[in-house]
């Protein structure tokens, strides 16, 4: 909450980001560094609000006056304590959640918000620097165990408080590193990887297993865990991207972005692959103009792409707060992200009719349409288009979680929308069996994610004990 | 009526009606020949006096029926000799009969058994019956209603024992009478026991009195007539009761005393006199046992003093010696009172508590009579001594005519001070003489030195607790502990030595439906002052405050020994772990102390709870047979098995047993406790008995706070637990002054609460007495509740845990407590009105009304019944006129923005509904415009209330309390206070502003129907309301406001936004308006005066059901002010005390205000969404009319089968009682108030004046006045302002000169242009709101007094004048120019509390002032002709003031005055000033407050600053060590 004076006599400052020019030269964080001294005349901003919209603008419902207090008057330790109350992985959130906090802030309807988001990540960064963040075995052990299968953000939260409560908790993860999209969707420019290892190291010192390479379903068989395990938790993500189905989808160099963007993570982290989706020199044109489409826009510039073009089918949204969305609600707004700044075209109220190609199946032309506005995108007679078209990337959401394998083979019920459906206890229709994260509510933030699996952690306990201390 | 009544008269308890909350005031007085001869004429005299004070008193429903008057009168005995022969027997001389006045039932047989039972008890007491006599009385004097309920009337005559001295035989018959009353009320065969009193029984007085008005008294008791009825005094009581029930017996004089007033503190002094019994012993009576109880059940709070009076008369000490007992003067902070009158009072207060509250009381015991006034002075009582040696006393002057030139001399009676008349010596005993004898009775001052513990002088302890900082966050959670606590309630106490201060109100849920872990604290309501008796001011008239208390072991009252002060002496209650040490080891003759652990089995619930508090009790009672006297209650040793009891449950479950057993007044109970850490918590551990509190918890996590670094830098723990102390103290000070107590003595002990959400048998065992209405939870959910908080302590913690609950009481937390105003509904109502969404308020409605998952507020657990009909919509009275009856709440003008406030009338005015200007006034350029605020209230501080604001007006409301910080006043801060507040509010730019937490002319409800009547004389059109605060007894305050002639009466709840208020205050003082507005109902329309008043309610109504929950509880207009402002963009910041809002609304810096974005439309379309939702709810009730919803409660019910662990236990069948009256009785206002308007003065003076209004012509009248004459001058002013403006007509165009005794509010409101001359006298409040009028007041022409050495004026004169001038020849009562904000006045003398408040203006004192003058005073001068040089030592608060020497411009200033004033008045005094000016000069001090001088630049007086600096230390030392 700041000093009370505070937001009259200070005004937003973020750290600034390394020229544009420069850091399309590498992977590494945009962000300069930021005085610790800054920080606090920031969380000087915060205005102690009777009614904190900001925390429940946050899924998490992150304590924010409290800490931005604490950071004011340089307790650091003090606010890392409160916000690891709220929140497992603030330097998660700290560097990549959208901020809806921010869009919630008091301050916000009439001045620049205060910078939640950083003040977030300076706290736990500075934590770690310190050396304050330690792992927390549990004190008592309970003997249960329990599978947590998918290790993205909701299956790190959850497996951590869950080992925090005395079980025993195995997360399996399919890919050869944890983290899921955290690991491979977002691009290291934006989160670097060894945040995800750093909190790895903490975890396995409180007692959970990590066990990668292992595809429940596939190569690890479902009837096993039901054996092995009291509770098994889904976190698997909504992995299954929303497609395009127009004349030429099948030409090559027309893929999806969970496709491209993971490559070049597994590069930076070392790996050697056989062959890469790369972007240089290429016509490159994104479909899909959200942060997915925003990652492959910032990769494709540092593969050195030739043009790079982002699409969206909606409308431009207006350059302030739309009057649909007021305050506190998240704004519909043009967001410009750090991967705009580096260059490429982006266009709105474009729909894609069809794609053509050379002799060998190669993707080379997109073939466009401006449309009207939703819900019917009615295509403006006479505004076709085409554009030249190298590499296609589809990055236009998911539609839930991938139903075949271990969704099928432990039969839990699905809902209208393809996610898999469970009570207020998050509890599928199999006993013992609990889900959360994306694959429970669809396609989301990271943030959600913690939050999903903090609750599924409460209620599991809950479940095993009969009482929890989690909160 | 025919309702079932207790034996005093009253209807029994019903509903939310409880006869215990009844009070009464009045207007009294007395005449006596000094000389002792009696004389017809005295008693003549007497009953006209009663009469010229009719206007004190009042009349219900029946106007022919009273309240009650009545007269005490010596025996006549010529009369009654005369009479007893025509009866067949003969009275011996005088002095050895006696005679009591008997009501008796009126059927015929149980008469003759109360007969039987006098005249048994008689004989057995040794005394011989001459015989009955039947007092002749005529019916048809009085009232259908009195005559109704009239009791048979007889006289019994009682011959003393031969040889038995008269003093024995007075006490003989004081047992005869306790005998018979109590035989009587046990007596099986007399039924109609309500008919049955003795009002007197004594062989030197007797009392006539009755359900009477003042006039019938004589025409009743026609005997009164008769020239053979003689005395020598005659003392006589006007009654204003809060009721209209006939009660005969309630009527005064009683048999010592009359008592205009209340005794705040009455349910502890009974309960304390009872406890005291069982050590009471006499030898002057054979078996005291008989005389018990003392103070019987069920009279008022007058009677029970009256008793106690009696009893501690009757066993041997003088009335007088008495008197200064219960009622004694503020003596603990004046330095000034010399050793012996201090160790008088001091030894006393060893003895017994004050009687505490604002009393004029007047008593006799037929040898002296004399009156006492409380320490504050807060009722009126005027005095004149003839030449022929008579005298007169009244509450108000020129109650009887007397010539001029027969005057000797006129006196008021001063705070504390003592008025006695000595029969049998002739003489009026000076105060000064009085009380020197009283103080050399006995050597008070030795044997307090040689008993007297001082806790500072006991010996060091061996051993203290530490802090224990390994378990205290295991402790802090065991106890409940949140992280608020420690953040928003200890950190700035630990800091500024003061609570902190927070806006909005409260919107949490009651305890009793909180999902969370309660404190039990939390489940009480503290209760305070409102109309009956006045708040007081802690800091300003801090002088009569007191936390001084004495531990140690009561001895018999009756008695006076050395051994009566062997007491531990207690400078303030809270106990460091030091202190609590030494107690703990003390063992200094009878103090001996032990440690009784508080604690229980955690695991056992409920049954083990109880188990433990049935063994704490046993173990007390056995302590106290060891010789133990003082008790620790001590909850140390918490661990895994064993949980705190809460600690206030420990304490009341011992006390009550104790009390129980006879054998509480042996111990002192001492609280070590960790559970105590706010005001509210130490404030009912005193309240419910405890004599000092250890909070070691508190006290050990300030040791960790410090320790941590969380205070700021320098703040070590002991300073830091210095500044709690200071801030625990000072709450608790402010508390006890909101209930207008002074002392913790009195505080102890005198349960000033309400529990909300307590079931009965809980209640009764351990809050016996407690008023508890809606049921709820027992012990079994507080053990549960005890339980949560011991898991949560006793489960391991991890380092990411948070480690105390998040609280959120105070600001919203997710997972903190529940908030009616959260983000969704905050932010669903904003995007409602934005986007003319009805179906989004529906969503937000929705919301709010859903209390399914979370209870908050009592209506949640309300439904509709759904028996009739529906009706189709198109039928219900259409959304246009619902809005009609909406208003915003008062906000005032410097609280919000101009902006906020002007947004708001626009939209009211243009939907027709009012809004309210608050208390700040209103900017004259508003007032012909549609920026208007209808409704103009009239608050405390007066602000800007000038004649021209009031007729501006359509409704004028007194502000008595706020739900936010009912029995406060209120603070705008310097920084808030621009250029165009200071205009609007006149006062100056920069300078804070306080409103005083009474109004200076309401101390009672005679005073309230006074100010009615003043502002219905200055705006004749506009209605007048009266704001009360929701709490037990506001039904039966409402019902006194009817009475005294208000329109409209508004109900709030205890929730109530503010812009600033101490946080105990927001949430823990008033209750819901549910309770109190359905109690408001069931008391009007029982008394049958509902169909007079309109009734309003407000606080948190946010949707449609909330409107309609209380149209059928009995409302038929609302107030909203937290809706509007978040429709206006309010986001419920709660910071409106910090002046930094960010949305412009409670703001007034530039910047901020300039973000303002609130539009009258957003407010429109939410008042009519929400008229829209009223009638979806009418239509669906099958209602068509809104008028037919009103105080349908039979079309509410509880929810059924609420499932909650908590709310199950509600039972609201008392707020939905619906009182069996005849149709015929209204329950909604039907009728108009009759204001008695037609026999004012004015319409005289407007008659003469005609020429001048219309023209501008001067005119000029001579007039007689008198004392019925009031508020004489203000209906002109009024026909001015209308025509003039404040700008009014130039000087002297209207003249006036008035000879005789004015009434009250003499030339109040007076306009520019007109001077009202008057040569007499006059009462209280000449002057008040003055706007540019001038008054002159001198002596009569022949009177041979010395002005300046006699009263002229009476109390509160000039409260609250804006601009105009006054010349007073004489000398003014107690707190002359308060709140003062611009006039000019010069006056020869003023009482205590001179220019208090003041902020603007001129005061220019030509004699004495009494003490605390200038207190509080922010602005303006006052001049003070100090020639003794006391004022400048002693008298004036120099706290905020300089006195400096006068410069150049001051002295031509006050010469220029003084010249004037010699002018106007032909003073003597300022003639010889003025001759020996150059001597005078000197001698003038120039009183300058810091503010002011802050403001204008002025540097402080070095001199002053260290004059101030030590008395700063002084104080400091000795009222907060």
């Amino acid at each position: 909450m700041g000093k009370v004076t505070g937001f009259l006599e200070y005004s937003r400052e973020l750290p600034s980001r390394r020229p544009a020019r420069e850091r399309i030269n590498d992977y590494f964080e945009i962000y300069q560094p930021f005085p610790k001294a800054a920080v606090q005349t920031q969380a000087a901003r915060c205005m102690d609000c009777g009614v904190p919209f900001c925390h429940t603008g946050c899924p998490v419902n992150n304590i924010i006056p409290d800490w931005n207090d604490f950071v004011y008057r340089d307790r650091w330790k003090d606010a890392i304590r409160q916000l690891h109350a709220t929140n497992n992985f603030p330097e998660f959130t700290g560097r990549i959640c959208p901020a809806p906090c921010e869009a919630a802030c008091v301050l916000g309807i009439n001045e620049p918000p205060v910078t939640i988001k950083n003040v977030e990540k300076s706290i736990v960064e500075h934590a770690f620097g310190e050396g304050w963040i330690q792992p927390e075995p549990p004190e008592f052990k309970t003997g249960k165990r329990i599978a947590v299968i998918g290790s993205g953000p909701a299956g790190m939260a959850a497996s951590q408080q869950l080992a925090r409560a005395g079980h025993d908790v195995t997360l399996f993860e399919k890919w050869d590193r944890i983290g899921g999209l955290l690991r491979y969707g977002i691009p290291d420019f934006k989160m670097e990887k060894w945040t995800i290892d750093r909190r790895m190291e903490q975890m396995t010192a409180e007692g959970v297993k990590f066990v990668t390479n292992a595809h429940v379903g596939v190569n690890v068989p479902v009837e096993d865990l039901k054996k092995d395990f009291d509770v098994i938790l889904l976190t698997g993500g909504a992995e299954q991207p929303r497609n395009l189905n127009v004349p030429g989808r099948d030409l090559k160099g027309i893929h999806f972005a969970m496709e491209f963007l993971p490559q070049q993570n597994k590069v930076n982290a070392g790996d050697h692959l056989d062959s890469q989706i790369l972007a240089t020199g290429k016509n490159v044109i994104i479909i899909g103009g959200g942060d997915t489409g925003a990652d492959c826009v910032g990769t494709s510039h540092r593969q050195k792409a030739k043009s790079v073009t982002q699409f969206e089918i909606m409308p431009k949204p207006p350059d302030e707060r739309s009057a649909l969305t007021p305050w506190p609600l998240w704004p519909l707004q043009l967001r410009i992200e750090s991967s705009h700044e580096e260059g490429g075209v982006r266009d709105w109220s474009i729909s894609t009719v069809k794609f053509s190609g050379d002799e060998y199946g190669n993707v080379k032309k997109l073939h466009a349409v401006r449309v009207g506005p939703p819900p019917k995108f009615e295509a403006v007679p006479g505004s076709e288009y085409e554009l030249d078209a190298d590499l296609v990337l589809l990055a236009m959401g998911f539609t839930g979680p991938v139903r075949s394998g271990l969704v099928e083979q432990l039969g839990v019920d699905v809902n209208v929308r393809g996610n898999v459906a469970t009570d207020d206890n998050y509890q599928t229709s199999v006993e013992n069996v609990f889900a959360a994260g994306d694959l429970r509510r669809g396609q989301s933030l990271v943030v959600w994610a913690i939050a999903e699996g903090r609750k599924a952690a409460r209620a599991i306990d809950l479940h095993l004990m009969g009482k929890t201390k989690l909160t | 009526m025919n309702q079932a009544v207790t034996n005093t008269g009253l209807p029994v308890q019903q509903g939310l009606y409880d006869p215990q909350n009844e009070k009464d005031a009045c207007g009294l007085g007395f005449i006596v020949n000094i000389n002792g001869e009696p004389s017809h004429d005295i008693i003549t005299k007497g009953i006209q006096i009663l009469i010229n004070l009719t206007h004190r008193g009042a009349c219900g429903c029946d106007p022919e029926t009273g309240d009650g008057a009545g007269i005490l009168i010596q025996i006549p005995d010529k009369f009654f000799r005369r009479e007893c022969k025509t009866l067949g027997f003969t009275l011996p001389p005088v002095g050895e009969y006696g005679v009591g006045m008997v009501f008796l039932p009126v059927e015929h047989t149980q008469r003759l058994v109360a007969e039987g039972i006098f005249e048994r008890i008689a004989v057995e007491e040794g005394l011989a019956v001459l015989g009955w006599r039947d007092t002749p009385v005529y019916g048809d004097a009085i009232g259908r209603v009195a005559r109704a309920s009239q009791p048979y009337i007889e006289q019994i005559f009682i011959r003393c024992a031969p040889g038995m001295d008269q003093d024995t035989f007075e006490r003989k018959l004081f047992v005869v009478m306790k005998r018979v009353e109590r035989e009587v009320l046990e007596s099986p065969e007399i039924k109609d026991k309500s008919f049955f009193y003795i009002p007197s029984l004594s062989s030197r007085t007797i009392i006539y009195k009755g359900l009477l008005l003042a006039p019938q008294i004589a025409n009743f008791y026609r005997e009164l007539s008769d020239s053979d009825a003689m005395s020598a005094l005659c003392l006589v009581h006007q009654r204003f009761s809060t009721n209209t029930f006939p009660t005969w017996q309630l009527a005064h004089p009683f048999r010592t005393i009359c008592h205009n007033g209340e005794i705040n503190t009455v349910r502890g002094n009974t309960n304390w006199m009872y406890a005291r019994q069982s050590v009471m012993q006499s030898p002057l009576f054979d078996d005291i046992n008989q005389l018990f109880p003392i103070i019987p059940a069920n009279g008022s709070d007058s009677a029970a003093l009256d008793n106690a009076v009696h009893m501690l008369r009757m066993s041997g000490r003088e009335l007088p010696h008495v008197m200064a007992m219960l009622i004694p003067e503020a003596w603990d902070a004046d330095t000034t009172m010399y050793p012996e009158k201090r160790a008088f009072y001091e030894y006393h207060a060893s003895l017994m508590e004050p009687w505490d509250g604002p009393a004029a009381v007047a008593f006799t015991d037929g040898k002296v009579i004399g009156a006492t006034l409380d320490r504050n002075g807060l009722r009126p009582a005027r005095y004149l001594v003839t030449n022929d040696n008579i005298l007169i006393m009244a509450s108000e002057t020129g109650v009887l005519p007397v010539k001029p030139e027969d005057v000797k001399y006129k006196g008021r009676l001063q705070p504390g001070r003592m008025l006695l008349v000595d029969l049998h010596q002739k003489r009026i005993i000076p105060d000064e003489e009085l009380k020197r004898n009283l103080a050399s009775r006995r050597p008070y001052g030795q044997w307090l030195n040689e008993n007297q513990i001082d806790l500072e002088k006991l010996p060091a302890p061996s051993r203290v607790h530490g802090t224990d900082f390994d378990t205290l966050i295991q402790r802090q959670r065991a106890f409940g502990y949140t992280d608020e606590d420690i953040r928003a309630l200890m950190t700035p106490m630990a800091v500024n030595g003061e609570e902190a201060i927070g806006s909005m109100g409260t919107d949490t849920p009651l305890a009793c439906l909180s999902d969370k872990p309660q404190v039990l604290f939390n489940y009480f309501k503290q209760l305070f002052a409102q109309v009956t008796n006045p708040p007081i001011d802690p800091i300003r008239e801090e002088l009569v405050m007191s936390l001084t208390s004495y531990i140690g072991n009561e001895l018999n009252i009756l008695d006076e020994t050395p051994q009566h002060c062997h007491t531990l002496k207690l400078e303030h209650p809270i106990l460091t772990n030091w202190d609590l040490e030494k107690l703990r080891r003390v063992s200094t003759s009878d103090l001996l102390a032990t440690t009784l652990p508080a604690l229980y089995h955690v695991s056992g619930g409920g049954l083990e709870l109880e188990r433990a508090l049935d063994s704490l009790c046993k173990r007390a009672s056995f302590a106290i047979k060891s010789g133990y006297s003082v008790l620790i209650l001590s909850d140390r040793n918490v661990d895994a098995e064993s949980a705190p009891i809460p600690s206030l449950l420990a304490l009341t479950a011992v006390h009550n047993h104790l009390v129980r057993e006879g054998t509480r007044t042996q111990v002192a109970l001492i609280i070590e406790s960790g559970e105590p850490r706010e005001v509210q918590h130490f404030c009912l551990l005193i309240g419910y008995g405890a004599s000092a509190v250890n909070p070691y918890l508190a006290i050990e996590t300030l040791e960790d706070l410090a320790q941590k670094g969380m205070l700021p830098p320098g703040a070590t723990f002991e300073k830091a637990l210095k500044q709690y102390k200071k801030a625990i103290n000072k709450g608790l000070l402010k508390v006890f002054s909101k209930m207008g107590i002074s002392t913790l003595q009195s505080y102890r002990g005198a349960q000033i609460f309400e529990a909300i959400g307590l079931n009965k048998s809980l209640v009764q065992k351990y809050f016996t007495g407690t008023p508890s209405r809606i049921e709820g939870v027992g012990l079994d959910v507080l053990a549960r509740e005890g339980q949560m908080k011991h898991d949560f302590a006793f489960r391991p913690i991890t380092e990411s845990d948070t480690e105390l609950e998040t609280g959120g009481s105070y600001q919203y937390r997710i997972r903190g407590e529940f908030h009616l105003l959260n983000p969704q509904t905050v932010s669903k109502l904003q995007h409602a009105v934005q986007q003319e969404s009805f179906a989004t308020f529906k969503e937000f409605s929705a919301l709010v009304n859903d209390q399914s998952r979370q209870h908050c507020t009592l209506r949640g657990l309300m439904n509709f019944k759904r028996g009739a009909k529906p009706v189709s919509i198109d039928e219900v009275e259409p959304a246009k006129e619902i809005v009609k009856r909406f208003a915003t709440g008062a906000m005032s003008y410097g609280s919000i923005s101009k902006e906020a406030h002007e947004t708001l009338a626009q939209a009211m005015n243009t939907l027709g509904g009012r809004s309210n200007t608050g208390e700040g006034g209103e900017d004259e350029d508003r007032f012909k415009t549609n920026r208007r605020s209808s409704i103009k209230q009239v608050a405390s501080g007066r602000f800007g209330v000038t004649t021209n604001y009031l007729v501006n007006a359509d409704e004028l409301q007194i502000k008595i309390a706020q739900g936010a910080k009912p029995g406060e006043g209120g603070q705008l801060p310097g920084h808030k206070v621009d250029e165009n507040i200071a205009r609007t509010r006149h006062s100056i730019p920069g300078v804070g502003l306080i409103s005083p937490p009474p109004h200076h002319d309401i101390y009672s409800i005679e005073d309230l129907a006074q100010l009615i009547y003043d502002l219905k004389n200055v705006n004749p059109q506009a209605r007048v309301s009266v704001k009360l605060v929701a709490e037990v007894g506001v039904g039966t305050v409402a019902a006194g406001v009817a009475k005294a002639h208000a329109d409209v009466v508004l109900i709030s709840g205890y929730d109530g936004g503010t812009g600033a208020s101490p946080l105990t205050s927001l949430k823990h003082a008033g209750i819901p308006w549910e309770l109190g507005l359905a109690e408001t109902q069931q008391v009007l329309v029982m008394n049958d005066l509902r169909s007079r008043i309109v009734v309003q309610t407000d606080g948190k109504l946010q949707t449609g059901r909330d409107v309609a929950i209380a149209a059928l509880l009995g409302a038929e207009e609302f107030g909203f002010s937290t809706a509007p402002l978040v429709t206006m963009g309010c986001i419920m910041m709660r910071k409106c005390h910090l002046n930094t809002c960010p949305v412009g609304i409670a703001t007034q810096d530039p910047a901020l205000r300039a973000k303002f974005a609130g539009k009258p439309e957003n407010v429109i379309n939410y008042f009519f969404f929400l008229a829209e939702e009223v009638r979806e709810i009418m239509a669906s009730l099958g209602i068509r009319k809104f008028a037919d919803m009103i105080g349908r409660v039979d079309l509410l019910e509880m929810k059924e089968a609420v499932d909650h662990w908590k709310a199950s236990g509600l039972d609201f069948s008392s707020i939905l009682y619906n009182p069996a009256m005849p149709a015929r009785v209204g329950r909604r206002c039907m009728v108009a108030q009759d204001h008695g308007l037609d026999l004012a003065l004015d319409y005289k003076l407007i008659d003469h004046a005609k020429e001048a209004i219309d023209h501008g012509a001067p005119v000029e009248f001579k007039l007689p006045i008198k004392n019925v004459h009031r508020t004489v001058g203000a209906m002109l002013s009024g026909e001015i302002a209308k025509k003039y403006g404040s700008a009014g007509l130039p000087d002297d165009t209207i003249k006036f000169y008035f000879t005789g005794s004015a009434g009250q509010s003499f030339g109040a409101f007076l306009s520019k242009g007109v001077t009202l001359t008057l040569e007499g006298d006059s009462n209280d409040y000449v002057g008040k709101g003055l706007s540019g009028g001038r008054i002159v007041v001198f002596p009569s022409k022949q009177s041979n007094f010395v002005p300046e050495e006699n009263i002229l004026i009476g109390n509160v004169v000039l409260y609250g004048a804006t601009t105009g001038e006054a010349f007073f020849n004489g000398v003014a009562g107690e707190r002359f120019a308060v709140r003062n904000s611009g006039a000019t006045a010069v006056v020869e003398g003023v009482g205590d509390h001179g220019c208090e408040y003041m902020t603007a203006g001129l005061v220019v004192v030509l004699g004495k002032t009494g003490k605390n003058f200038a207190a509080g005073m922010s602005g303006g001068f006052a001049f003070v002709l100090d020639e003794t040089g006391e004022f400048a030592l002693t008298l004036c608060n120099k706290s905020g003031v300089d006195l400096d020497p006068l410069d150049t411009k001051d002295m031509e200033a006050v010469r220029n005055l003084i010249e004037r004033h010699v002018q106007f008045t032909g003073s003597p005094r300022g003639q010889w000033i003025l001759e020996n000016w150059s001597s005078m000069l000197s001698k003038f001090v120039k009183v300058f407050p810091h503010e002011y001088k802050r403001v204008k630049g002025v540097p402080r007086t070095e001199l002053a600053v260290k004059s101030m600096a030590v008395k700063g230390s002084e104080t400091t030392q000795e009222v907060r060590a």
